[in-house]
């Protein structure tokens, strides 16, 4: 197969709850060869594997399903290969209501491959008895302490498999949990035939990723000089125009709203970062100092000198287990004397629920006054008067689900039974909901299959 | 010397990381890089998010980047699901942190854009 001489690869999705518009604009504004979509977070393997337990068609992004419905026409017309993590726990199925909704528009023999293998949820115990300790991370515990309330177990899986995917031809490929940077590599390898031991080309493609993983905030999104960023509402997703050598430009459909500088990379460039010199991925490790930045047009950014190194022996996992329970509510409160009162108002409800024998530990409690410097606690903010209202909003948490129930019974009253000026009750009484741990642990790589399937719409 | 904000002199992002978040100061100079690299310090940021941060900080230091990376180990309330805070995710750490006031040398203010 004759190798491309440069290959566009945009994120149009940087988690699961970003704007629909996206990608749409992004198949329809200019010229485009892969679309990559980040729909999972930490949480949201939980959530999806409760939604297979009651229905086992469901678990996977049904918004994926949404986003092919709108943009399958130019998707097919212009053949732009999409990368997913939209299969959750459950890539097979979305691969079916995939197929679904190409057939009710009759596009058919799209190719559409499946990547599973992260999902290990199923395994765990064979795993825990042939030594994977499945340590937490951060607090060392072992991962039997929680084991009976695990709800889902996913192995951060690297790109190779998306990559091996396309060599078969898929246009569309739908994968489980991988990591967000391995959606943009995964294309690379299999345009550019990079190997495994190319170090310096996978951290490449892996820091390439990283800027456009989070969608538009490496071209204006969530920027500290927000008023120099024009149209926000039109801004434009990221675009990796990558090249074999490991040199990529980021640059963004033209006409789009927002900007790509440096200085706008950059900013995404150390959003979650740990240790700049050593970032670690599935596939290697990548050193995010040794890259340097060019402006070689407007909102094109040339990036070149990316370094990296091998691979660890081991995968991230991601773990969900049920923590307790927690609830929330709020209230808003009017002057005259609105933060006294929100902070009496606070006090009546911890006083009400003492009497009734539910008392929480200072641990189990949040009371914030919104309005009045919540974000930026303990910290001077000039200008700041007395507030002529404020949102008073109020928690609590614990193992303990009837007592957290009982919580939410103490807000609404307040309204004829507190001072003067409290409303805002819209919510109702607020209820227990579900507090999901997350439990990060490795394991070893050779334990994971990885599977590629091929199918046709 | 002149009292200015932080957010004079360099720009900011933060994200959630496990319990904690991270924050990344970039510096708009070399000029002020390096005045920050010897003033902003594990013990400074520490002090200024008191009431944010409950756990230790750690610094990462990028030269080439120009940037501090900051770990703030406790900072979301227990984090993920578990956090009852507005901000459960720190997204708005990075701007708290460019409130701090620092005495920033003329010098240092005249190479660095607004």
């Amino acid at each position: 197969m004759a190798r491309k001489e440069k290959v566009l690869v945009a994120n149009g999705q940087g988690f699961w709850g970003d704007s629909l518009l996206g990608p749409i604009r992004l198949c329809r504004e200019g010229p485009l060869d892969y679309l990559t979509l980040d729909y999972l977070a930490e949480v949201t393997m939980s959530i999806l594997q409760k939604q297979r337990l009651r229905e086992p068609s469901r678990g996977f992004a049904t918004d994926f399903i949404k986003m092919i419905e709108r943009t399958a026409p130019e998707l097919v017309k212009k053949g732009i290969k999409v990368v997913a993590n939209a299969g959750g726990v459950n890539p097979m199925a979305c691969k079916d209501a995939t197929i679904a909704a190409l057939h009710k528009q009759g596009f058919k023999g799209v190719k559409i491959a499946v990547v599973e293998g992260d999902d290990i949820y199923g395994q765990l115990d064979e795993l825990l008895a042939s030594g994977e300790t499945l340590a937490n991370m951060d607090t060392g515990a072992a991962l039997a302490s929680v084991r009976a309330r695990v709800s889902s177990a996913n192995v951060y899986l690297g790109a190779f498999p998306t990559a091996q995917a396309l060599d078969q031809g898929a246009q569309i490929v739908i994968t489980g949990r991988g990591t967000d940077p391995g959606l943009v590599l995964g294309p690379l390898i299999h345009e550019f035939g990079w190997k495994p031991d190319n170090y310096d080309l996978i951290a490449a493609g892996t820091i390439a990723g990283h800027i456009v993983e989070c969608g538009a905030q490496c071209t204006g999104g969530n920027y500290v000089d927000w008023r120099a960023v024009k149209n926000m509402a039109m801004v434009g997703y990221p675009i990796v125009e990558a090249y074999p050598d490991g040199s990529f430009v980021i640059t963004k459909h033209e006409g789009t709203g927002g900007m790509v500088t440096p200085r706008s990379i950059l900013h995404q460039l150390v959003y979650e970062m740990g240790d700049p010199k050593n970032y670690i991925g599935p596939d290697g490790t990548a050193d995010f100092t040794s890259i340097a930045m060019e402006q070689v047009g407007p909102d094109r950014v040339r990036i070149t000198g990316a370094r990296g190194g091998p691979p660890t022996p081991t995968y991230k996992v991601s773990i969900s287990y049920s923590d307790g329970w927690k609830a929330l509510g709020q209230l808003t409160i009017c002057g005259p004397d609105a933060l006294e009162k929100a902070k009496l108002c606070a006090e009546i409800v911890w006083k009400r629920l003492e009497y009734d024998g539910c008392v929480f530990a200072e641990s189990e409690k949040l009371v914030e006054f919104v309005g009045a410097n919540v974000c930026h606690a303990g910290i001077d903010v000039a200008g700041a008067s007395e507030p002529s209202e404020v949102v008073l909003r109020i928690g609590v948490k614990g193992q303990d689900k009837a007592k957290i129930d009982r919580f939410g019974y103490e807000l609404v009253p307040l309204v004829t039974s507190g001072p003067p000026g409290v409303t805002g009750f819209a919510g109702g009484r607020p209820h227990a909901t579900e507090i999901i741990g997350f439990w990060p642990a490795l394991m070893r790589k050779d334990k994971v299959r990885t599977k590629v399937s091929l199918f046709e719409s | 010397m002149p009292i200015v904000s932080l957010s004079r002199i360099a720009d900011a992002r933060s994200g959630d990381k496990g319990e904690g978040s991270n924050v990344g100061v970039m510096a708009r100079s070399d000029a002020a890089y390096a005045f920050l690299k010897s003033r902003l310090t594990t013990d400074a940021v520490k002090a200024h998010m008191h009431a944010i941060n409950l756990g230790a900080v750690k610094r990462y230091e990028s030269d080439s980047l120009r940037v501090l990376n900051f770990i703030l180990a406790d900072s979301l309330g227990g984090g993920g699901s578990a956090s009852l805070k507005t901000d459960a995710q720190g997204k708005t750490h990075g701007l708290a942190l460019l409130r701090m006031k620092l005495d920033v040398p003329a010098d240092v203010l005249a190479s660095t854009p607004e």
